[in-house]
């Protein structure tokens, strides 16, 4: 007999009508504890309306969001990180300001060395928000979503608009939270970071769940008798991003 | 809670103080328009001005003449000695009672009240035994004493409104609020920090103004700097909740312009900012009691003035609080932090 595992999150039949437009059309999904769940689909599928609804930031038209079994509210904004697809800080604030505060905002508190160490940003610390990069300013976004220790962080499109070399080490920081424990939520169009990063996905189109599991099931169920399994360490044509990440490295810059 | 107010308001309070464009305008311009203003204006009211210590239109004319008199603006009082503080401070030429018997006062220091005391003898076929002379003695307020709070309380009133109002609907716009929607910061808590943080930016800013125009211009001040001081807080949560109402729901930046616009004129010019409302219609003054900037006015005025204390300005800092309250309760009901 195996163990039913604790489900961190679970969405009920949510329904987001705007004028017009059916954005999201009864989308239910779990999330286990301690897993990466991820929300794939196409530019106007219904991903991020989704997860804001999740997250409370957007009112559903029906439905109902479960933290820990109870109805997300007061506890589930304690206790979860946030990185949005797009989000403005304020003007003349620097980095240290910004990540102080809001971790004033929270009464769950983490280290703030430790974040400011695990997303790189101890060089930046000084730095006004208006004159980071786009791989520094998400880095502060992720480092803002962990101030609060958050047992479930969402990570909307996280990696959109970022080099090779960024977006690889944006992977390797998602997966060291990971192992500190936390649940996330990924959205994502690109296939390859879901691949990388996710235990389970699903995949939404015209703000439905078309099919949702772990990425290997689905691949088998869709392609199983197509298939042909090659020893780990793949045989492909060598890309672009491979000549890219040859030639300037696979660190982070500053 | 109140941990969280402070951070959003520190955070504020040093967006606005490094955004140093706008902080220099919100010091160069009311210094600039006290001084421009008292050098164009000082001495130069044209009209006679007279105080009518019963209504005007209820005297009969073809007994007193002297109310036909062209180019005198004629104002009625009921209160002798707000009227005769009038005269004393030379913001009345001539202040007259028809009695019977008939009853004037002049300040003989006064070069208007010399003439339009001359007006007023003719009048009376030249007969002066027919009417009672009376003098008050005292300095004149120049337009610089009048105008200053005038321009300190619009000065007020512009960054109240627009540096709460446009800030919250650019947050909005930007997905600054949708962010901090996300955290366990409540609306109340929000609104509280930007309520706070612009009112003592505001106060800072009213203060250094202030000193600086009293300095340099020897302004009248008659009453306390803790009652005007008090004034003056009242007033701001008053206008930054006002301009809270605004930014509540609205999402683009052009939009709440236009509605700050639209509040802001109309208080501006029925507040009696640039000129006293003393003598419009009974409508105008209702409509002006209305605006927080009219009480605002009243009050400051009333105090660096006529050295009104806290008890004398008490009714007008209660309207001013109600109108908070009302303005405030408002905001609340109906703010929302995201873009839809």
């Amino acid at each position: 007999m195996t163990d039913t595992p604790t489900m961190a999150l679970e969405a009920r039949h949510l329904v987001k009508q705007y004028p017009g437009v059916l954005a999201v059309d009864g989308v239910s999904f779990a999330v286990p504890e301690g897993t990466c769940f991820g929300l794939l689909g196409p530019n106007g599928a219904g991903k991020t309306t989704t997860v804001e609804i999740i997250e409370g930031v957007t009112r559903p038209t029906s439905g109902d969001v479960y933290y820990y079994g109870e109805i997300a509210g007061a506890r589930f904004r304690e206790e979860t990180g946030v990185q949005f697809q797009s989000t403005a800080l304020q003007d003349f604030i620097t980095v240290r300001e910004t990540l102080e505060m809001f971790h004033a905002l929270y009464e769950r508190q983490a280290d703030l060395d430790h974040v400011i160490e695990q997303c790189s940003l101890g060089d930046l610390l000084d730095r006004d928000n208006r004159k980071l990069s786009g791989g520094q300013r998400q880095r502060l976004l992720l480092a803002v979503a962990l101030v609060n220790r958050p047992k479930l962080v969402f990570l909307d499109e996280p990696t959109t608009g970022l080099d090779p070399q960024a977006r690889r080490n944006f992977w390797a920081l998602v997966q060291s939270i990971r192992e500190e424990g936390a649940t996330i939520v990924l959205t994502t169009h690109y296939m390859d970071e879901a691949h990388v990063l996710c235990d389970e996905i699903a995949i939404m189109d015209e703000g439905k769940i078309v099919t949702q599991g772990s990425p290997e099931a689905l691949l088998h169920d869709r392609y199983g008798d197509k298939l042909i399994n090659l020893p780990h360490g793949e045989i492909r044509r060598p890309n672009l991003e491979d000549l890219f990440l040859d030639l300037t490295g696979h660190s982070l810059r500053a | 809670m109140w941990r969280r107010i402070y951070a959003i308001f520190k955070a504020r309070n040093r967006e606005f103080m490094r955004d140093r464009a706008s902080l220099s305008w919100n010091l160069i311009l009311p210094v600039a328009l006290v001084f421009g203003l008292s050098f164009a204006f000082d001495g130069q009211r044209d009209e006679y001005t007279v105080g009518v210590l019963q209504d005007a239109a209820e005297v009969d004319t073809a007994e007193h003449p002297f109310l036909d008199t062209k180019y005198v603006r004629f104002v009625a009082y009921d209160d002798l000695d707000e009227a005769m503080r009038k005269v004393e401070r030379h913001q009345l030429d001539l202040l007259i009672d028809f009695g019977p018997p008939t009853r004037y006062w002049v300040n003989p220091t006064a070069p208007k009240g010399y003439f339009i005391e001359f007006a007023l003898l003719q009048s009376s076929s030249g007969d002066s035994d027919l009417v009672t002379r009376e003098q008050i003695a005292g300095e004149p307020v120049r337009y610089a004493d009048w105008v200053l709070p005038g321009i300190l309380g619009m000065n007020m009133m512009f960054s109240c409104m627009f540096g709460v109002g446009y800030v919250v609907v650019r947050y909005r716009k930007n997905g600054f609020l949708k962010r901090l929607r996300a955290t366990p910061l409540t609306s109340l808590e929000f609104i509280t920090a930007q309520v706070a943080s612009r009112m003592v930016l505001i106060m800072i800013i009213t203060a250094f103004v202030y000193t600086g125009t009293h300095l340099l211009l020897d302004t009248r001040m008659e009453g306390s700097y803790l009652t005007l001081f008090a004034v003056g807080i009242v007033g701001a949560i008053s206008m930054v909740s006002l301009g809270l109402i605004v930014s509540a729901r609205v999402m683009s930046e052009e939009l709440a312009g236009g509605l700050l616009n639209m509040i802001n004129w109309p208080m501006m010019l029925l507040s009696g900012v640039w000129f006293s409302l003393e003598g419009t219609g009974e409508t105008v003054q209702l409509i002006s009691k209305l605006f927080p900037l009219t009480h605002v006015l009243d009050s400051a005025r009333a105090v660096i003035l006529d050295g009104a204390t806290f008890g004398d300005v008490a009714p007008s800092l209660a309207a001013l609080t109600l109108l908070s309250a009302v303005f405030l309760g408002i905001g609340a009901a109906i703010f929302r932090w995201e873009r839809f």
